[in-house]
């Protein structure tokens, strides 16, 4: 499997310059990818391409080589606004795809209990979403994209409305489900410590050129620790590259 | 409990204005002032004949079934893109005229037949009950249709699990507000017409002068208006809105 991006621009209709600009990039099988920028990159636009829920104004993305046209299960979202539905509970809103998909009940009880239990929300499986912490929420919404069984997760900050506590813990829980699950994940945030914390591969955006500035590979062992001098040395070349785009 | 005190004191006062003013000083006609005690009267005979119970039954038939094609009728032209783009504005504009202006249409469509009550309800409250299933509709947060799609959802799918059951509370309220616009407009159609029900038997009264069966049906009108419209809309707008956290 590939996810590759060729040459992709997008242009929204009422905009005079792109949002973004011959993007060219591909995504291994099982590859983490952790895209960076400041504010108004282009980041979550690469993402809704990547979702179909924007299609390219040139330019096209495959995914085994088939071109992508809209949205579909194979790459489930999770968003930054959990995108949780306030009149189902937790556990409803879990099997919410599954539903979509005409699971057997049996078999989607099993998985809904699988996620719930790995993400530590089986006793609140009742509750309505209204109820729930941040952190619970976003919970939710990654067992619930689980659940999908989807190849690829494409994520779009999903833990930067978050305190930081509960975000790094969330992002050492994200990185023992990806090391377990060999998901192809594609990840957002403006982070860089958390970029680094998480990928393979970091990417840098830019906002002047609206493409991509610079790849840098990240080779180091995991579990990562962000006092290991390595780390820090990597986090403040990509916070350098960053910023100097932004000059 | 005060106000329970006071009520009953303003019907001793009314009842005694009215001893005062017809009987004693007879500075009123009888049939021109109601009483407590006539309404209770009227209450009771009207009650008795089964007259009052089939003009509630009656009335509330027809508001029930002008209100639920109204309610389809709404919901087709909030679905029409082309409707919605065309027609809203007209909609827009016969929504502003009183539905009383539609009896005379109706009559002369339907002559003085429960189909004309009917078609003056509809028209009095569709177009207000579309124009907010329309809003409902389009107010659907954005990030719940996405959701949805990506997990694969169908256009089917997508309206029946994400758009319908996201715009459930501002449709109940728009369905609500219908209700009201439906009821008005029942009676303003069953006042003109002949066939039994509440705004019938409140005309009966005037031909009769009988002020005080047109001041209990007007009572009852309001009674009924009032239970359905905080009774059965008010507790389930409530329900709904509290499941979903949106209210205490």
């Amino acid at each position: 499997m590939s996810f590759e991006f060729i040459n992709v621009s997008k242009t929204f209709a009422q905009a005079q310059a792109p949002t973004l600009s011959s993007i060219n990039l591909t995504i291994q099988r099982g590859e983490f990818v952790c895209i960076v920028g400041v504010s108004g990159c282009g980041k979550s636009t690469l993402l809704n391409l990547a979702a179909g829920l924007e299609l390219p104004t040139s330019g096209e993305i495959l995914l085994d080589g088939r071109r992508i046209t809209g949205p579909g299960a194979d790459r489930t979202v999770m968003f930054q606004e959990h995108g949780l539905f306030p009149w189902l509970n937790v556990y409803e809103n879990v099997c919410f795809g599954m539903k979509l998909a005409h699971l057997s009940r049996e078999e989607m009880d099993a998985k809904a209990e699988h996620y719930l239990q790995m993400m530590h929300l089986s006793e609140y499986k009742d509750y309505p979403i209204h109820q729930l912490s941040g952190g619970m929420r976003q919970r939710t919404a990654l067992a619930r994209a689980l659940c999908m069984d989807s190849e690829i997760l494409l994520m779009d900050e999903p833990f930067s409305a978050l305190d930081k506590q509960t975000s790094n813990r969330l992002r050492e829980e994200l990185q023992q489900i990806w090391m377990e699950t060999g998901k192809t994940i594609l990840f957002i945030t403006h982070s860089v410590e958390e970029a680094v914390f998480l990928a393979d591969r970091v990417i840098v955006l830019s906002p002047e050129s609206k493409s991509i500035s610079e790849q840098i590979e990240i080779s180091l062992p995991r579990p990562r620790h962000v006092y290991d001098p390595a780390f820090v040395a990597l986090r403040h070349r990509i916070l350098e590259k960053v910023r100097e785009e932004v000059l | 409990m005060s106000s329970v005190l006071f009520f009953l004191i303003l019907l001793l006062l009314w009842q005694g204005a009215f001893w005062l003013l017809v009987d004693v000083l007879a500075l009123c006609k009888a049939y021109a002032l109601p009483s407590p005690v006539g309404v209770l009267e009227r209450l009771i005979t009207l009650t008795g004949n089964g007259t009052l119970l089939r003009a509630v039954g009656n009335s509330l038939l027809r508001g029930v079934i002008g209100y639920l094609a109204a309610l389809i009728l709404g919901l087709l032209l909030a679905h029409s893109e082309y409707l919605q783009k065309h027609v809203k504005p007209l909609i827009l504009g016969i929504q502003t005229l009183p539905s009383i202006c539609w009896v005379p249409f109706a009559i002369l469509w339907f002559g003085l037949t429960t189909e004309a009550i009917l078609f003056v309800v509809i028209m009095g409250s569709a177009f207000g009950i579309a124009i907010a299933v329309e809003s409902a509709v389009k107010n659907v947060q954005p990030i719940y249709k996405k959701a949805a799609l990506t997990m694969g959802a169908t256009k089917l799918q997508l309206y029946r699990r994400v758009i319908l059951p996201a715009a459930l509370p501002e449709m109940i309220s728009g369905a609500k507000q219908g209700w009201s616009f439906a009821w008005r407009a029942l009676m303003s159609g069953e006042v003109m017409t002949t066939s039994i029900g509440l705004g019938q038997t409140l005309i009966t009264g005037r031909d009769l002068a009988d002020i005080n069966q047109v001041m209990l049906v007007m009572l009852v009108i309001i009674v009924v208006g009032v239970v359905i419209d905080r009774g059965i809309f008010g507790i389930l707008e409530k329900r709904v809105r509290k499941s979903r956290g949106l209210a205490q």
